[in-house]
């Protein structure tokens, strides 16, 4: 490979971290939060700041908002994007980021990486017209293009690797147990 | 390494609480083929002496093999003697067993890498009326209800119990994690003659990068038949066994599963073809390119369009499920402090090194690649058996700095219990 990869991954500070965890298993227990207000309509706002994790609270630089909304075509505002497509965002930045890192650790230097992502769902579920339709999406695509110096094969390796790496993949591949409350 | 040990003339007594081959005899089900050919099961100056070297021992093979091997070396040991207890004494160890106990100085844990099935806890979660097996209760077909049966994990014993109770006539679901594909034969040759002429089987535990991934990875899926097939993913879809992602909760009596199965697919389909591509470079490398027969890919495994992401398992459509999700070892008669929070023996290449005199064999990549595996015995336990006697010599040698040598005398092992 010659000269030196640099993606602006610090995988030196991931395999440390990853060594550490084995002697401190605890450390690894992280808590991520979101709260969320409701504006008005489908209109609401999720901001993100602070996380557990490293046995102590945490917090990122500064507070993050996302604002969600629904289309017009579902007669709303369109303040924002759907929460279904900021789950998109969700799985592409997971992956994107994952490319970035797997890259790194095998010294492969990325040029690009673009994600393009296709959910397909029938909205007959969440408005409840056909009890035999889910709510979620059917099925999702994503498709990356990957500029770098690396053969084919070993993009295609990259990608793999980085879904079996994912977060988000993971939480959208498989059941997670979820708990709602009133209080 | 009793042959082994005898070789150094190291006074030592084998324990075993069944007989020889037990786990062969007792833990198996009735068609296993060894997945290795004839031709690699060799022990310490053993070795299989039939017609058919590049085939495939069926279980009663596999014992006699075995036993045969014990015979012949006259190896020390005491059958039907189960050690309930190992404890840390002064220079060395106290075993007991149901007979009574002894004391020694080292010590080989031996006990294998497969003493009980490693079933993952949601099974608690699966429905009264669906009947459970794991790999050291299933032993046919027979045994099944009538209905469809669920097998989770494909490594070689989920593929091989899959293709034998689909051919039973049950509908078969089969669910998919991680992987090892492999073919069974490439450019005309076993894939272990390849995995042992190119080196990789004998590649040393501490020249691996990702040693713990390497300990954890599934069984290859491989069959041992008198054709040599290819038992992959193609194969069992092909033949209507349905193919779902890995099990990922049981609720409210449904299973469900990973809807990642394409790309457990591409991962097991690129590390294959990563290392087809080392076994050709080691052909043109070591010029036997024109000795085997040309190079070979094989087709992606074909993933479906989508697959079932659950299953009722209160609708009668599945009648049992086999767990083939692995083994792990038995440690709970060792009561020393060298088991992590999970169970797993902590060692250097089979030294334990937190309990002077101890050591492991036969553990997943313990030493080498094929150290789980009969052929992988041999070169494990000559490497064990000289740290053990340098260990042995160290304790009498004159340096006194061992304690052991005080009570040197204690540490004789009785005829008899
Ligand atoms: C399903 C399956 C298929 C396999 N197929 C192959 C194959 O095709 N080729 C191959 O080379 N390898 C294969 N293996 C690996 C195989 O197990 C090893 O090659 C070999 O049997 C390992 O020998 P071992 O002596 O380390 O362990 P084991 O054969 O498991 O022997 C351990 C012995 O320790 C005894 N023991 C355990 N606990 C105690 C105790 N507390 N007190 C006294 N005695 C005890 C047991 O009774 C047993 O006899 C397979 C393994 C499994 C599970």
């Amino acid at each position: 490979m010659g000269q030196v990869v640099n993606n602006g991954v610090n995988v030196d500070a991931l395999l440390a971290a990853r060594e550490a965890l084995k002697n401190t298993p605890a450390a690894g227990e992280f808590t991520w939060r979101a709260s969320c207000k409701w504006l008005n309509g489908t209109h609401a706002r999720s901001t993100i700041q602070g996380f557990r994790g490293l046995g102590e609270e945490q917090s990122h630089k500064s507070e993050f908002s996302f604002d969600t909304d629904h289309p017009q075509v579902f007669a709303s505002e369109d303040n924002g994007a759907t929460p279904v497509e900021v789950v998109l965002v969700g799985l592409a930045s997971c992956l994107t980021a994952g490319v970035a890192a797997v890259a790194q650790n095998r010294g492969i230097q990325l040029r690009s990486v673009e994600a393009r992502l296709e959910g397909k769902m029938n909205i007959a579920g969440i408005l409840g017209a056909d009890g035999d339709v889910r709510n979620g999406y059917d099925s999702i695509k994503v498709t990356f293009h990957v500029d770098a110096d690396a053969s084919k094969k070993d993009i295609e390796a990259l990608v793999a690797q980085s879904q079996k790496r994912s977060a988000v993949f993971d939480i959208i591949t498989n059941p997670t147990n979820v708990t709602v409350e009133v209080v | 390494m009793s042959r082994v040990l005898t070789g150094h003339s190291i006074d030592h007594v084998v324990l075993e609480r069944g007989e020889v081959a037990n786990s062969w005899r007792q833990e198996r089900w009735d068609s296993l083929r060894l997945l290795t050919p004839n031709w690699l099961s060799r022990l310490p100056g053993y070795a299989y002496a039939g017609s058919d070297p590049d085939g495939y021992m069926n279980l009663a093979e596999v014992v006699s093999f075995i036993a045969g091997f014990a015979a012949e070396t006259s190896a020390p040991v005491r059958t039907d003697t189960t050690v309930t207890a190992v404890r840390s004494i002064e220079g060395g160890y106290q075993v007991v067993t149901q007979l009574g106990e002894i004391r020694c100085r080292s010590l080989v844990l031996a006990t294998g890498a497969a003493n009980t099935p490693r079933v993952p806890d949601l099974h608690r979660a699966v429905p009264q009326a669906v009947q459970c097996l794991t790999t050291f209760s299933y032993r046919n077909p027979d045994q099944l209800p009538s209905g469809g049966v669920l097998i989770v994990g494909a490594a070689a014993t989920g593929v091989q119990l899959a293709d034998e109770i689909h051919r039973s006539g049950r509908p078969v679901t089969l669910c998919v994690g991680e992987h090892v594909r492999l073919p069974r034969t490439y450019r005309g040759r076993d894939i272990l003659w390849w995995m042992e002429n190119s080196g990789v089987w004998n590649q040393r535990y501490d020249q691996i990068e990702d040693l713990e991934r390497a300990r954890r990875l599934p069984s290859p899926q491989l069959v041992g038949t008198p054709e040599h097939s290819t038992l992959e993913l193609n194969t069992l879809s092909a033949a209507g066994i349905e193919i779902v992602g890995k099990l990922a909760a049981v609720r409210d009596g449904c299973a469900l599963f990973s809807g990642g199965l394409a790309n457990q697919f591409a991962l097991a389909d690129l590390k294959m073809e990563r290392l087809l591509d080392t076994f050709d470079a080691w052909a043109r490398d070591s010029h036997i390119d024109i000795e085997v027969g040309p190079a070979e890919r094989f087709p992606p495994t074909r993933a479906p369009l989508s697959t079932r992401l659950s299953l009722d398992l209160r609708s009668g459509e599945i009648g049992s499920i086999v767990w083939a999700t692995g083994y792990r070892p038995d440690y709970r008669w060792l009561n020393v402090p060298v088991i992590t929070h999970k169970g797993e023996l902590r060692h250097d290449g089979g030294v334990v090194t937190e309990a002077p005199g101890m050591y492991v064999l036969g553990l997943p990549v313990l030493r080498r690649r094929k150290s789980t595996f009969i052929n992988g015995a041999e070169a494990d336990a000559r490497d064990l058996a000289g740290h053990l006697a340098g260990y042995l010599a160290a304790c009498a040698g004159p340096q006194q700095d061992c304690a052991t040598r005080r009570r040197q005398e204690s540490f004789e092992i009785p005829p008899h219990l």
